[in-house]
């Protein structure tokens, strides 16, 4: 990959011999620090992870080997230089650091919150692979060095190329369209990311919740993208505020589309359009974008003392959480399959059991019972066990006959998926979309059928983690400004 | 931020206002709406579009005083912004010659009628348009719905203005005397219900726009959804106009009552 910094200059060479291997994996793994669960459930803005130290960032990247054959490489979906900002993380050049994660990141400080690195480069360390050793703390470090430029106040601008003038709408302004917009603006581009929301930032500011992910965090990289001359226009909906051919009229000669995933799944189960029972997109909408967790809000969120989340992913996580911090005394999850099959980061779930929620796991509700007033007041759920693995490769759920019981919950989180929002691609004529509703791109340009769209994200993938979607933005910058510049010539 | 460019009360409750929306006036259609937003506290909030002028570059709004939210928006004056509006939003209305459109609209439920009203009309329908309220001046756009229908009937509850009677009365007026192609009803959901009830004995295609609560109005959240053909669809992406024979509108009076005690705290603590 030719973002990959060379391991044999001088000062890396130096470090890597200025200390013995056997020292550097004699070091244990550092522990992120963490606001006490009894502290942090007082609300919703608390972060959880406090973030590393400056000895601590530096002990870890010790622990890293600076491998001939940097495997965690092989391990992150957009190719980070790994080793490339660890190192410079070992001898205190954080924002060398910081600037190697940006070549490939657009996002860093985002993804270094919210990746599942144990999944991705953390699962192909070295030490994990020919230790049994923990891995070295990728993830963290990461958010170690973008948190520090940007505490630093020297967040170091990208150069960027001579104004073209040319126009390149972006729909939506969630982390590919983000990326995308960066990555276009570097080019000389005359970028308009175009937001249907009051708010710029799509998932990272409805979904993740600021106990995860601080809003004044995803600010940040939003007013450096300002700063590098993009427009962001908001409440703007492509294709119905405006149609694609007045924007086309208007010079717009190429657009990005991560609309992101829109529609909630449901589970079609009785009584599941009872009052009390909502999405988890509407759950965590309510609280994260529209604040109905502080009196000072208008928009109004159920409160109850028994909720329950259905769903074993980073949402049913999320938005079990959220309840806590809304005062439940119980929160419960209830997920089809065990434990090992969820989802969910390990780590959102080790917090949310610090924080007392719990987990019934094998467990599935059937129906859903509601008082006189149709809100709901319990959920009847079933016992499962785990057959054949299923085309996921998981063991699939297999009901337990007979087995059915009832909870008592005046709220209830569904969080089995989204599919794709279906209005961005119905306003788009002739745009080629599959059956699941995602938009069909050329896997390597994300070029739609249409040519002068091209789309990435979750409304081509379906469902994907900010830092794929992220990939997608970049990918399709290096296409558009391709097509572009040959149509130029 | 939508500049507010006049205001009028059709009654104490019920404003008309007339917002700054060039884009939104020049691509909305009949059928659609928009989200507003009012103070960057503010809750996302529904309202269909009633007019537009592309040349002022403006559409209309009729609010009605309820909760918390359309009492600020209602509170705004001329000269004032809206701090988001956004749309337009929906499907909109299948407009079609049918021969004769019944259009039926109570209390603030004619403003998004009118529109529809229109296109009907000017698609060559005969349009014959029953209009109802509790009392006189809850009886709303009488003159506007006049100019492109081909009658009007008045419907109060109290018997203060046109005839006493509920919507349903003035419809079956019509339904017994001529043939209706199709029938249109837009209003509080209860109304909607017993329109159905009477279309649906004489057989008669029906049309219900839904004002189910939203949040982000774009088929992200789901607040919206209602159960139509014993399917959940939602009111934002899927709608906001469903066959009315297939609406389970009991399950859509239950929810827009969803959040009335959250809403009530809400309105206590702004008012303190």
């Amino acid at each position: 990959m030719n973002n990959v910094s060379d391991r044999n200059e001088a000062w890396r060479q130096e470090l890597r011999q200025s200390v013995p291997a056997k020292e550097r994996t004699a070091i244990e793994r550092v522990v992120m620090p963490e606001t006490p669960p009894a502290e942090r459930i007082k609300s919703q803005r608390i972060e959880v992870n406090k973030g590393l130290t400056r000895e601590m960032a530096m002990t870890e990247a010790k622990r890293c080997m600076d491998c001939v054959n940097p495997t965690c490489m092989t391990g992150c979906p957009v190719g980070i230089d790994i080793p490339g900002f660890v190192k410079n993380i070992e001898r205190g050049e954080f924002l060398q650091a910081a600037a190697v994660l940006k070549r490939t990141s657009a996002l860093p400080s985002v993804c270094g919150r919210v990746c599942p690195q144990e999944k991705q480069c953390e699962s192909k360390c070295f030490y994990i692979q020919k230790l049994q050793k923990k891995p070295v703390a990728i993830g963290y470090l990461e958010r170690f060095a973008s948190d520090y430029e940007r505490e630093s106040g020297q967040i170091a601008l990208p150069e960027l190329a001579p104004a073209n003038g040319i126009k390149v709408g972006v729909i939506g302004s969630g982390p590919s369209g983000l990326s995308c917009a960066g990555d276009l603006a570097k080019l000389g581009y005359d970028v308009t990311v175009f937001e249907a929301l009051h708010e710029i930032g799509g998932v990272l500011k409805y979904g993740i919740p600021e106990f995860r992910l601080p809003n004044h965090i995803v600010d940040v990289e939003i007013n450096n993208l300002k700063k590098m001359g993009v427009k962001f226009v908001t409440n703007f909906i492509v294709g119905m505020t405006d149609s694609i051919a007045d924007l086309e009229e208007e010079g717009f000669r190429a657009f990005y589309i991560a609309s992101g995933a829109g529609l909630p799944r449901f589970m079609n189960i009785p009584g599941e359009n009872y009052n009390g029972i909502l999405s988890s997109n509407e759950y965590l909408t309510r609280v994260n974008l529209m604040g109905a967790d502080q009196e000072d809000s208008d928009t109004p969120v159920y409160h109850g003392k028994h909720v329950v989340v259905v769903g074993g992913g980073n949402t049913a996580m999320d938005s079990v959480r959220t309840a806590k911090r809304l005062g439940a005394e119980r929160a419960v999850v209830v997920y089809r399959r065990s434990e090992e099959e969820m989802p969910a980061r390990l780590e959102e779930v080790k917090h949310a059991k610090e924080e007392g929620c719990e987990f019934l796991t094998l467990t599935n509700p059937v129906e859903y019972l509601a008082d006189e007033r149709g809100r709901v007041k319990q959920v009847r759920v079933q016992r499962m066990e785990l057959g054949e693995p299923d085309a996921s490769g998981r063991r699939s759920p297999v009901p337990v006959e007979g087995s059915e019981y009832l909870i008592d919950a005046e709220v209830v989180v569904v969080a089995v998926g989204v599919s794709p929002n279906p209005i961005v691609p119905r306003s788009v004529p002739g745009l080629e979309v599959s059956k699941k509703g995602t938009i069909v791109v050329n896997d390597e340009t994300m070029q739609s059928n249409l040519p002068e769209f091209f789309a990435g994200g979750d409304i081509v993938r379906g469902g994907a983690t900010v830092i794929l979607a992220m990939g997608d933005g970049r990918r399709a910058a290096a296409h558009i400004d391709e097509m572009l510049k040959q149509q130029k010539a | 931020m939508n500049k507010i460019l006049a205001k009028s009360y059709f009654s104490e409750r019920v404003v008309r206002l007339e917002v700054e929306a060039p884009l939104i006036a020049k691509s909305r259609k009949p059928g659609n709406f928009v989200i507003v937003r009012v103070g960057e506290k503010g809750e996302r909030m529904p309202l269909t579009i009633a007019d537009a002028d592309v040349e002022r570059g403006s559409i209309t709004l009729v609010v009605q005083v309820m909760g918390v939210s359309s009492r600020k928006l209602c509170a705004l004056e001329v000269g004032d912004y809206i701090t988001d509006v956004v749309g337009p939003l929906g499907k909109p209305t299948h407009i079609d010659k049918v021969g004769t459109v019944l259009a039926c609209g109570g209390g603030v439920g004619v403003a998004p009628l009118l529109p529809i009203i229109k296109a009907f009309k000017a698609a060559g329908n005969r349009v014959v348009s029953v209009l109802a309220g509790r009392t006189k001046e809850l009886v709303i756009l009488e003159a506007e719905v006049r100019a492109s229908s081909d009658e009007v009937i008045i419907m109060t509850d109290d018997g203060s203005y046109g005839k006493k009677g509920l919507v349903t009365e003035g419809m079956e007026e019509v339904i017994r005397r001529e043939k209706v192609d199709l029938a249109v009803t837009i209003g509080p959901a209860i109304m909607m219900k017993f329109c159905e009830k009477l279309t649906r004995q004489h057989d008669i295609p029906t049309i219900a726009s839904l004002n189910a609560i939203m949040v982000d109005g774009t088929g992200m959240c789901g607040a919206c959804r209602v159960t139509v053909g014993g399917k959940t669809r939602f009111t934002c992406v899927d709608g906001p106009e469903f066959d009315a024979h297939q609406i389970d509108f009991d399950e859509m009076l239950s929810r827009l009552g969803a959040f009335k005690t959250e809403e009530t705290e809400k309105l206590h603590v702004n008012e303190k």
